[in-house]
């Protein structure tokens, strides 16, 4: 029952840095080096032409197995190497060290249209991208309509797909790359593009081959989407393999140990307004439950943003603000650190100093995405001190929010945790 | 449970680990992608012509005002011998073959670095590459053989059964053209000076072929043989005789067979070697 796809033992794969500018790009290279060396070599001047350009390791010692039928994701930061694995698994570039094994015809999509000429029609680049993935032309002559139905471009299927708008290239050729058929499909972030119709179809179809009961890798910097497809998730790290879990608790990890590095800003006084005086930004950030700075916070708990300032001289009536915005630019809500009648009261004068204003965000109140987040410092109707209306972003991520047993996407920028009662009618 | 029975019957087992040396060439996968060497070719033709407004006219035209160059210059001013043959006709059937073979050489020199987004993304025998652009000059050829046809008959030559020997000689230019072109592509991916290099290759070798003379202008004997190592020769000599007679084959069309085998298994064995490193260098 369970047999194994993949299988591989001590990969390793080594580049040399800055390969595009230090390799012997011509020969005229080649044979003034070789020159140097004889001169050195000869007792020549002393000088030294060292040759050894410095190597890294983009992956190292990574063992793992896959079972037959199972879904892999691969989660890591830029340059964790998932890019590497992906392409030593497709066979597209060869370990320096280690052995793999691989039981099964693969399907490879690390880029959507391979091969599409923008010279060519639709119809001609179906074929053509299909062959270049591996589809036998019976194949691809039997799906063609099926792809064609999926990439919504019927009318222009004869136009050449120079004319076409990014969106339809797109669905015509993620359409070819879904209709293929091996039994092990490694994947890279290719539902990175598009809009978020063309997302939402995509993960559609990767879901569904996914319960076909294939053997899918899949790389991706979309949290939720690995969530959604994957039991199970790998965590890279510098070409090493350091976490292997299930995917909740894979991700978990992710997120946590720091390996996103974002989600504070800081402002350094030479890129602020003079206008602003006596209110000096110094940083704004976003704390998890944890209190560890993060970019991508967990909805289904409760995190914190926190606003560090100076004021250099005393302010009455001061409030500083946050405003809470989608990727769109639609509001989703104001807040000020005085909103309490008797906060305000109590702090009307604010004298000069070092402050920290820190917001409480509840648990299951915003849906998963990407969100703006803007500062604003003023006095009410006497003056507005500052405000940067995007100051940071930060992305929310689903695990464990109401609903997460229908892997589709919610409408709406909050997905609130609401009491429902559910009785027979009288 | 279907899915499971399916895959034991055809799963192939795929080794991954670190390049040897010089690796066997796995003529069983290459028959496997025969269709993306035909898709590559088909694709390789339709981009050329799909933006000209000449289109496929360009392939009539191209030996064919060539011819009338020669003639006027070689034929005409310098009174080049052409075997009792009219010199159009003479310089056309051995233009014909070199055009195919050098367009071929010319274009799967450059193919790999041509390639080079699918190298990186997608797994498939690299040599697909090299062979589609070797074919697609062969679609040329045939165009072009149109023309010629047309020059022979308004010479009132007749083609004979000599003109089956066309056949061999016509896959010998192709089998020349990616011994070379398989060296030359994989040398490219990693000095792009190749690609500067190969107008003035084929502009020498050229001239070292009976494209404006005959054959017979080379001393007979040591030089003779000497000259025959160039590839061409022999098959530009054939080409000749098998549409309009002269001097037939000889010894050096044995020299250029001998030349063509080992350029091209040492292309081979080169290339496989190369491929390995394709995908990062490129």
């Amino acid at each position: 029952m369970s047999d194994i796809a993949i299988r591989v033992e001590n990969l390793s794969k080594q580049y040399r840095i800055g390969l595009a500018q230090n390799r012997p790009d011509t020969l005229r290279d080649v044979l003034v080096n070789g020159f140097h060396r004889l001169q050195n070599k000869l007792g020549g001047n002393g000088e030294v032409y060292e040759d050894s350009p410095s190597h890294i390791w983009a992956l190292k010692d990574i063992s793992f197995n896959v079972q037959s039928g199972q879904v892999l994701g691969i989660v890591g930061r830029n340059g964790a190497g998932k890019s590497t694995l992906l392409k030593i698994l497709s066979r597209v570039t060869n370990p320096t060290e280690g052995y793999g094994e691989i039981h099964g015809r693969v399907g490879s999509l690390l880029e959507v249209g391979t091969g599409f000429h923008s010279e060519l029609s639709g119809r001609e680049n179906i074929y053509l991208n299909g062959a270049i993935l591996g589809m036998r032309r019976e194949e691809i002559d039997r799906k063609f309509d099926e792809i064609v139905a999926f990439s919504e471009v019927d009318k222009f299927i004869d136009t050449p797909v120079k004319r076409y708008s990014s969106g339809m290239y797109l669905r015509l050729a993620f359409a070819v790359a879904a209709h293929l058929e091996p039994e092990i499909l490694v994947v890279d972030e290719v539902l990175a593009v598009g809009d978020a119709e063309f997302q939402r179809k995509c993960l559609g179809k990767m879901n569904d081959v996914a319960q076909e009961g294939r053997t899918v890798l899949f790389v991706s910097h979309n949290m939720s989407a690995i969530l959604r497809l994957t039991q199970e998730a790998i965590v890279l790290d510098q070409g090493r393999i350091v976490m292997r879990a299930p995917t909740p608790e894979a991700v978990d990890y992710y997120l946590n140990l720091g390996l996103s590095k974002q989600g504070e800003r800081h402002w350094l006084p030479e890129e602020v307004d003079k206008a602003v005086e006596p209110f000096h930004p110094i940083s704004l950030r976003i704390l998890n439950s944890k209190g560890k700075i993060v970019d991508t916070v967990n909805a289904s708990e409760g995190f914190s943003i926190e606003m560090e300032y100076r004021l250099s001289d005393a302010i009455t009536g001061l409030r500083v603000g946050l405003y809470l915005m989608t990727t769109r630019g639609e509001y989703i809500f104001t807040t000020f650190d005085t909103d309490d009648p008797s906060l305000y009261e109590k702090i009307s004068v604010r004298p000069a100093g070092h402050y920290v204003s820190r917001c409480e965000i509840p648990p299951d109140l915003l849906n998963e995405g990407r969100f703006i987040l803007g500062v604003n410092a003023s006095t009410y109707r006497i003056r507005r001190y500052f405000q940067d209306d995007k100051a940071l972003t930060f992305t929310v991520d689903a695990t464990g929010a109401p609903g997460m047993q229908w892997p589709e996407k919610r409408l709406g920028p909050v997905r609130p945790k609401l009491d429902w009662e559910i009785k027979a009618a009288e | 449970m279907e899915n499971s029975r399916q895959k034991n019957a055809t799963t192939p087992l795929i080794i991954l680990q670190p390049s040897k040396g010089w690796l066997s060439i796995n003529f069983k996968e290459l028959w496997l992608y025969r269709e993306l060497i035909y898709f590559l070719t088909w694709r390789d033709i339709k981009v050329r012509y799909k933006q000209a407004i000449l289109g496929v006219a360009w392939a009539i035209i191209q030996p064919l005002l060539t011819m009338v160059v020669f003639t006027v210059i070689f034929g005409n001013l310098l009174r080049t011998p052409s075997q009792d043959i009219p010199y159009p006709l003479f310089s056309l059937t051995a233009l014909l073959p070199w055009q195919l073979f050098s367009t071929a050489l010319q274009r799967s020199s450059v193919s790999l670095v041509g390639n080079a987004n699918l190298i990186t993304k997608i797994y498939f025998p690299r040599l697909v590459i090299p062979i589609s652009s070797v074919m697609a000059a062969l679609v040329d050829f045939g165009i072009s053989f149109i023309v010629l046809l047309g020059v022979m008959t308004y010479y009132h030559y007749w083609p004979g059964w000599n003109m089956l020997w066309l056949i061999p000689l016509i896959v010998l230019a192709l089998l020349t053209a990616l011994a070379i072109g398989l060296w030359l592509s994989a040398l490219n991916v990693q000095y792009r000076d190749v690609q500067h290099m190969v107008p003035f290759l084929i502009q020498i070798l050229m001239y070292a072929s009976p494209i404006v003379y005959p054959i017979n202008t080379i001393p007979a004997g040591i030089w003779r043989s000497l000259y025959g190592l160039n590839p061409i020769v022999g098959i530009i000599q054939g080409f000749r005789w098998a549409l309009v007679g002269g001097n037939p084959p000889d010894v050096t069309m044995a020299f250029s067979v001998g030349m063509v085998l080992i350029l091209l298994v040492g292309g081979l064995f080169y290339f496989r070697r190369m491929e390995k490193t394709f995908a990062d260098i490129v």
